[in-house]
Formats: C-alpha cells, structure tokens, sequence
C-alpha cells in the first residue's frame, strides 16, 4: 500500500486550521477533495492553490483529502507541505510573497518588555496576536509543539513569518532544545525572523554553535539577535558567559524548569528563585544586554500579575513573557518608564535637537558626550511614556 | 397562493413582495417616511356573565384549553420567547394540535429557539402553515433552504408588538407561560418554581388576542402579585409539570467573554464611548447581555469607577453584574425587558429601581416618545456590514438565516449606536461593499468597533470631532475592509436563488428586505 502523509488539525473546536491528507496514486491524476466551512466563498480557490502546490513539488498523480476550518493560505500550503513531506524526499520550499510588514530587522536597543508566546502549531492564536500590540511575539516550536508534530509546526512557522502581519512586533521563534533545534534554524533563518529564542541554554558554547548555524543560513545578513533562556542551576551559574555572546540581546529565565532543577517548587513570592532571578538581572546588565522574567501563569489573576511585575521590576528586570493577551498592557504600565526616566528622556531628545539645529555632529548634555543609540533610546523611552497611560 | 408577489424596488434599493402570504404590505419608503396607522385589532369583547362567577378557569390540561378556545385550521397562535432555549410550552402546544388534526396554522412567537427544532416537523406535515417571528437555529435554517410553506416574516421586538397592537397581525390564541398563576389568570414570571423575569413581550398579546390561555407549572392562591398579566384578560389556567428549564434562559448570555479579541473590541468601545464625552454623570444606556456586551459594560464600569461617574438608567437584559452595579451605587435604575439568572431576577422582583419595562415603552414606533431614543448609547452585535455602514443580523453572509431581530432595529434609534464585530470570522469578512440582508440601514448605525480599528459613519461629524485626537485607532471603513481582504482574499459572492424565503420588516412596519432560498450544496 502507498504510504500516506498526513498535517495539520480537524475537528469542531478548531478554527483557522486545516488537515491535509495526501496519498500518492499511480495514475489518474490530481484528485483533491475539499470538506470546507468556507467552501463557498473560496473552494476554487483553495483547490487551485493546493493544485499549484501540488504541482510545484512534482507530484502528477495523488489523492489529497484536505479538511478545513476557515484556514487562510500560508496555514493550507503550509499543512500540505508538510503532508508531501512525510512521503516524498525534497529540499523544495512551497512560499508565498512575503508581506511588506514582515522585512523590517529590528535594533539590539529595542524595547523587549512583553513577548507573547504562541503555539506553534496553532494558527488561530498567530492571526490577531499582533493587534494587541506586545513588543514581541513567540512562535513556538518547542514546548507547546507534540513531539510528533515538531515537522509540521516549524513548515507553519516559517510560512507565519512571512505572509502573517504582526503590526509591528519583533517576530521571534522559540526554536527546541539544542541538538533538535538546529534543524529548526534552517526553516527559520532565511525568513526574516527578528530574534530566536534558544531555551535550556547552559554553556556559552551553545550560543556559539546557533550563531555559526545561523551565518551558515544568512545570506542576506540580516540582523538575527539572540535571547537564550536560563533554565537550570547550571545555566544560572555560567548566565554572564552565555549573556556576553555574541548577537545576545537579551537574556530569559524559565522558572518552571529551573525551580524543577533545584529540585523545589514555584511559589507565589517565589522566594526560592530569588537567587537566580537576581543572577541573571546581574549578568545581563554586566553584558549590556536585557534581563527578561519568566511568564506568570494565571492569565484570570491580573491582581496578581499587577504585584508580580511590580516584583520583577524591582529586582531590575526590563520585561517579563506573556501568554494571554490580556497581560501585555498590565506588563506594559508595570515596566513602564518612571517619571525620572521620562525626565531625562527629556532632557536627551531636547539636547540632541538643539544639537541639530545649530547643525553640531555632536551631540552633548552637560559634560557628557551622548551617542546615537542613547538617543534612540530616550525618544523610545518618551514613545513608551506616552502611549500607556 | 405565492409566499411572495408582485416584487418592487424599496428606498433601500432592495427588491421585496408587495404581496406576502396573500395580504398587501408597503415597501420600505425610508427612514421616517412612513408613519404606520393605528388600525386597532379589534378583539373579541366578551362580557364578564361568561366566566365562572368564582374566577375559577383553570381547566384540566392545555389540550382542554386549546379546544375551548375554538383552535381551527389558519390560526394564529402566539407565544412568548422569555424562557428562550429552554421552553416547552410551544412544543406542547402544535404537538397537541397535530393530535387534534388542525392545519395550517400560523405561528407567532416573540422568538424561536434551536429547542424549538422538533416544530420542523410540524411545518412538513403542515400542522404549521408558517412562523411569523424570529427563528434562530434549525427553524432559521430550514426556512433558508426554501422549506416552509408560507413567506417568513421577520420583525423586531418592537415591530412585533406594533403589528399585533395595529391590528396587522390578528392573534386567535394567546399562549402565555407563566411561572406562577392564581386560578383566574393573574401571572407573572418572577415567582413559583421557575421564574425566568418580566413578561413584557406579552402584554400586547393577552389584550388583542381572541382567547389567552396561561399556562403555568407554580399554581398559587389568587391574587397571583405582581400581575404582569391581569386574569380579567385571561380566558382559560392550565397547570402542567415543568414549563421550561431556567438554566438554558442564560446560556452564553451571563458570562463574560474569554476571547482576547472580543474583549479588545469591547474595550475600545467603551474607550470610544469615553473619548467621544458620552461617558458622564446621569448616562442613560443599554447594558445587554451577551459576551461582548458585558465586557463593553465590564470595562465602562472600571471607568466609571475611576472617575466617579454615576448612571441615571442602565436598561437590561440584566445580569448579575448588572445588579451588583446597582447595588454599588453606579446606576439609579435598571430598566428590564428581560432578565438573565436568579440574582437578577430577585432583584427585579424586590428591589423597587429594577423595574421590568413593557416593549411598548422602551421599543414601539408608536410610543409617544420611545425610550430607545434616549439612551445614549447602545453597542450591539452583527453578522455582517458593509462600507455604507448598513448592517445584518439574521442572516450569515451564506444567506442562511440563523438568528432573528429581537430589538437590534430598535435599539438604532439611540443617540449612539455602536456596533462591536470582528473584522472576519474564520475566513470570512464581515465587513462586506453590501450586507446580504439589510437589517439595519446605514443612516442609523454610527460606529463599527473592529479589532482592527474603529470606523465613525462620516454623518456624525461631532463624533468624529470629538475623538480625533482620542489616540484610538479611528480609519475609514474602507481601509479596514481592504486590510482584512488582503488577510483572508476575496470571497465569492453566496449561492443564493430569486425564490424569496422571508423578509424583514423595518420598525414602521414596512419591508426592508428580503431573504433568499439557499441553495443546497
């Protein structure tokens, strides 16, 4: 019997996804049957794209069943893609035009305070994440991806970097553990991925082998920063070492496993992860770069995350992960700059106008010479007091 | 007999009957252009030497009652929809009337429900010639696919008691469900073993209505108090075991949304709804019930809260988080017309500012002033609208008809009309270049509240002044439509056929549009 590839997910609760079910025939052409919500809005049109796709791999004759829930076309190519490739050896890529939106490169300095995560394999949650404006999204491959599924999920990623609209947030992948997530890398990389998330980090060495892996793949040498996550008591203790690496930008923890290594539990002072929250606050403000807190699970309990900002914030945190949309402005108003940062802000953009005005190259405030990323920063800084209030 | 006949171009643009079900109807002529006359439905008036001289008129079961009120084939039975989802009495009543062998009749409910399915089979057998009423679910969908002997007549709360009250509409039985009766008809809806609220869309019913049976499962010794229904306008009592399961009155309409993007919608509207300076002391609004209605009261409550603003008049479906405003001091009163849950109808029952509201005042194009037109705002929900601001909400943009009126029309008389929609569901737009069925004209509707963005109907000038430099994202509506095709492609336009299935009927009584037979797939 032919062996049949099969992706993607069907069923009443399911929204905005499809499950494509592809057997290879040895003749009688392309045979495609749509079951489909929208059928009679864009039933020609889903049966021509999956022809296309069809085609575009080789494959002359074959049975495709695909079963869909509303899914857009970067979700159906994606799904069928990954269905070819489970039975048929090919390097080829199936991709739509990239949107507009989604080749800006952003700057090490940016603002990093909320990162949404979403599933990876999971489309419905990718297609407004972007409208409740965090200052990043994660797509991710690793723990909220079914082992089995890991193939599938990384095709669907690639194609939400390029054809989904974030409006403006940084797009970043969580790829998997190291070895498993290099092979992530070649989907992710040569599709403008802002920033890749490399959790279980360790040693500085694995920075090392992501960022040779990932010059390998850019080509077009795009800006691909780094924001490792600390996870154990070992990654704590060499945190400095993996936050100076090179293209490090930012630097996470991840409580539920690390609390797991230290052998102990969450709790909701989390007193026994002080330590190591202070630890990589420590190390990423030594290497310049951003501390970031672990996410705080109970998305009814905004009270609670309200204190736990507070918390994280004063231990010098810059932001903190979010899994619910609903957190992203309480994160936002808890990080948001204090009036003295606005102050000085202030005083930055003011001497930097000044400065152009009278047409001067450089741009000073007291006795202090001010470099150009530090303007950046402060007009972010008032752009950031401005819209939270 | 055609269902539909002799079709005209109305002032919407639309084609609709001049001819329904064998009787003439006036086109559309535009908003405030037709003034509808007060026929008067002319009742049978009895006298009082023909009832029982004790007030006893309770007879043994409704199948009785249904006799002696003289049920013959082509009537009209009318019932009431307070218990939505989980009413049994109108079930009861053509199933009895299968049994009795009667055809041809035509049903009038205030609204019909997915349990209201097993009707369906009453319509094939022609038990029911057809409904004259809202019909949400199987029913909608079965008259969608052309199966319903006569034209579906849809109209809206407010519509509805206008037509009966006007004498448009004749009602030979009255079917009232009462969750508590005395033996001479006094009733209401807040006592006995399954209270379920006011019976406010009845009244026009039991005063026009040849004969009014009420039915009840909590029968108590006269008086029956409060009397929402007086027994001088009753006929016959039956008392059975169960007349609905109050738990499927609140289904989906209590909580409040989990849905990240409903709740951002509802959240801008209440941000709009203060940017725009109508958020002040002594507001006067609608407060429905329904998930993103009750997040848009969720988050105007924190403002109100915030700034320590106080309502004059919040008009329900009221909810517990409605009650619980009033008790905290953040509302005068609670106007209902319907009631969702046990909390809330306790305190329509007990407290003297929780006051149930009769359809007349708050909706009727006849009220001497109509509360509607007071409120300062209102959000409401919709399948469908398009870039002339025209709205649906009874049709999917399929064609099929899912879900009825009830006082969407109405409510668009508001100084602020708001609707709250997601720009596309699944894969679907809804903002559309034409609704597929016109429910609400584009004149009416000021405000689509998109994830999106936020688009202002270029008529009200003073709101868009009001909030231009609000920091809300305010776009033409044709920006967000082209932003959600790009995302989901251009659908093709629904299958639909000329053959006309139902129509829907504009507040003055004239016909708006028409719904067309979808064809099987």
């Amino acid at each position: 019997m032919e062996k049949i590839g099969s992706a993607g997910n069907y069923g009443k609760k399911v929204r905005s996804d499809c499950k494509a079910t592809l057997q290879l025939t040895k003749s009688g052409g392309l045979d495609i049957q749509l079951i489909s919500k929208v059928e009679d809005y864009f039933g020609k049109h889903i049966i021509s794209l999956a022809k296309e796709e069809l085609k575009f791999f080789g494959i002359k004759n074959a049975k495709l069943k695909l079963e869909d829930r509303g899914a857009l076309d970067f979700v159906i190519t994606a799904r069928i893609e990954a269905a070819i490739k489970q039975i048929v050896e090919t390097n080829k890529e199936f991709l739509l035009p990239i949107i507009d939106q989604n080749t800006d490169q952003t700057s090490k300095q940016r603002y990093r305070r909320s990162r949404l995560y979403l599933p990876g394999n999971t489309p419905k949650l990718a297609l407004n994440a972007g409208i409740h404006k965090p200052d990043g999204i994660i797509l991710d491959l690793e723990d909220s991806v079914a082992i089995s599924k890991k193939k599938e999920a990384a095709i669907l990623v690639r194609n939400a970097l390029r054809n989904v609209n974030f409006y403006g947030a940084e797009r970043m992948v969580r790829i998997n553990q190291l070895p498993l997530g290099l092979k992530d890398l070649d989907l992710i990389v040569p599709h403008n991925v802002n920033l890749i998330l490399v959790p279980k980090c360790e040693h500085a060495k694995q920075i090392e082998t992501v960022n040779n892996r990932i010059k390998e793949l850019n080509n077009q040498e795009r800006n691909i920063w780094l924001m490792p996550i600390i996870e154990s008591a070992l990654g704590v203790i060499n945190s400095y070492e993996i936050a100076s690496s090179r293209n490090v930008v930012a630097l996470a923890i991840g409580l539920e496993d690390y609390t797991a290594d230290i052998n102990t539990q969450r709790t909701d002072d989390g007193r026994e992860s002080f330590f190591a929250r202070s630890q990589i606050v420590n190390s990423a403000r030594a290497a310049g770069i951003q501390p970031i807190d672990s996410v705080f699970s109970d998305v009814n309990d905004m009270q609670a995350l309200k204190d736990n900002v507070k918390i994280s914030k004063s231990l010098g945190f810059h932001g903190m992960g979010c899994i619910h949309p609903r957190q992203i402005l309480v994160i936002h108003q808890g990080f948001a700059p204090t009036s003295e940062e606005i102050e000085k802000a202030k005083a930055i953009v003011d001497a930097y106008n000044e400065a152009k005005e009278k047409g001067e190259g450089v741009v000073s405030l007291g006795s202090k010479m001010i470099d150009p990323p530090v303007v950046k920063r402060a007009l972010q800084t008032l752009k950031m007091s401005g819209g939270n209030k | 007999m055609k269902k539909a006949d002799k079709f005209v171009k109305n002032a919407a643009g639309r084609m609709v009957p001049t001819i329904i079900n064998g009787e003439q109807v006036i086109p559309f002529k535009g908003i405030n252009k037709y003034k509808p006359a007060h026929k008067g439905s002319a009742p049978r008036v009895p006298t009082c030497i023909e009832y029982p001289r004790d007030g006893n008129k309770i007879v043994k079961n409704l199948k009785q009652a249904l006799k002696q009120a003289g049920l013959k084939d082509g009537m009209t039975i009318s019932t009431h929809h307070h218990y939505r989802n989980g009413d049994y009495v109108s079930n009861m009543v053509f199933d009895i009337a299968a049994e009795l062998g009667i055809k041809d009749l035509r049903w009038l409910p205030s609204a019909s429900f997915p349990c209201h399915a097993p009707i369906i089979e009453h319509l094939k057998s022609g038990v029911v010639h057809h409904i004259e009423g809202s019909m949400n679910g199987p029913l909608g969908n079965f008259c969608s696919h052309g199966k319903m002997k006569g034209l579906g007549y849809l109209r809206s709360h407010g519509g509805r008691y206008r037509a009966i009250s006007d004498g448009e509409v004749h009602i030979d039985v009255a079917v009232i469900a009462a969750s508590a009766a005395d033996m001479t008809g006094n009733a209401n809806g807040v006592l006995g073993k399954h209270p379920f609220g006011p019976i406010s869309f009845s009244k026009t019913d039991v005063k026009n209505a040849d004969k009014t049976i009420v039915v009840t499962d909590s029968l108590v010794d006269f008086p029956c108090y409060p009397w929402e229904i007086m027994g001088n306008d009753v006929d016959y009592v039956v008392t059975i075991d169960e007349i609905g399961d109050p738990e499927k009155i609140v289904s989906g309409t209590t909580k409040i949304t989990k849905s990240p993007d409903r709740l951002l919608i509802a959240e801008r509207c209440a941000k709009f709804v203060e940017a725009a300076g109508i958020l002040k002391d002594g507001i006067n609004f609608q407060a429905g019930a329904g998930g993103t209605s009750l997040a848009f009261v969720h988050f105007i409550k924190d403002m109100m809260l915030e700034k320590c603003i106080k309502a004059r008049s919040m008009v329900g479906g009221s909810t517990k988080f409605l009650v619980d405003m009033m008790e905290e001091g953040l509302t005068d009163y609670i106007f209902d017309g319907q009631t969702f849950g046990l909390e809330a109808i306790s305190s329509l029952r007990d407290n003297p500012k929780h006051i149930p509201i009769g359809i007349f005042d708050i909706y009727d194009f006849h009220a001497k002033g109509n509360m509607a037109q007071m409120m300062d705002v209102i959000v409401l929900g919709s399948t469908e609208v398009d870039v002339n601001f025209n709205a649906n909400c009874v049709t999917h943009s399929d064609g099929r008809m899912l879900h009825g009126i009830g006082g969407f029309q109405n409510c668009l008389l508001a100084k602020c009309t708001i609707l709250a929609v997601p720009s596309f569901r699944d894969r679907i737009p809804v903002i559309k270049d034409e609704v597929t069925t016109l429910v609400a004209p584009g004149e009416l509707v000021d405000v689509i509240v998109t994830e999106r963005g936020i688009a202002i109907n270029p008529k009200r000038k003073d709101l868009i002044e009001a909030t231009k430099n609000s920091g809300l994202p305010i776009k033409d509506i044709n920006e967000i439509k082209e932003e959600v095709d790009q995302i989901c492609g251009i659908p093709a336009k629904p299958k639909l056929s000329d053959e006309a299935v139902a129509v829907v009927e504009w507040i003055d009584g004239t016909i708006l549009d028409t719904i067309r037979k979808v064809e099987d797939s």
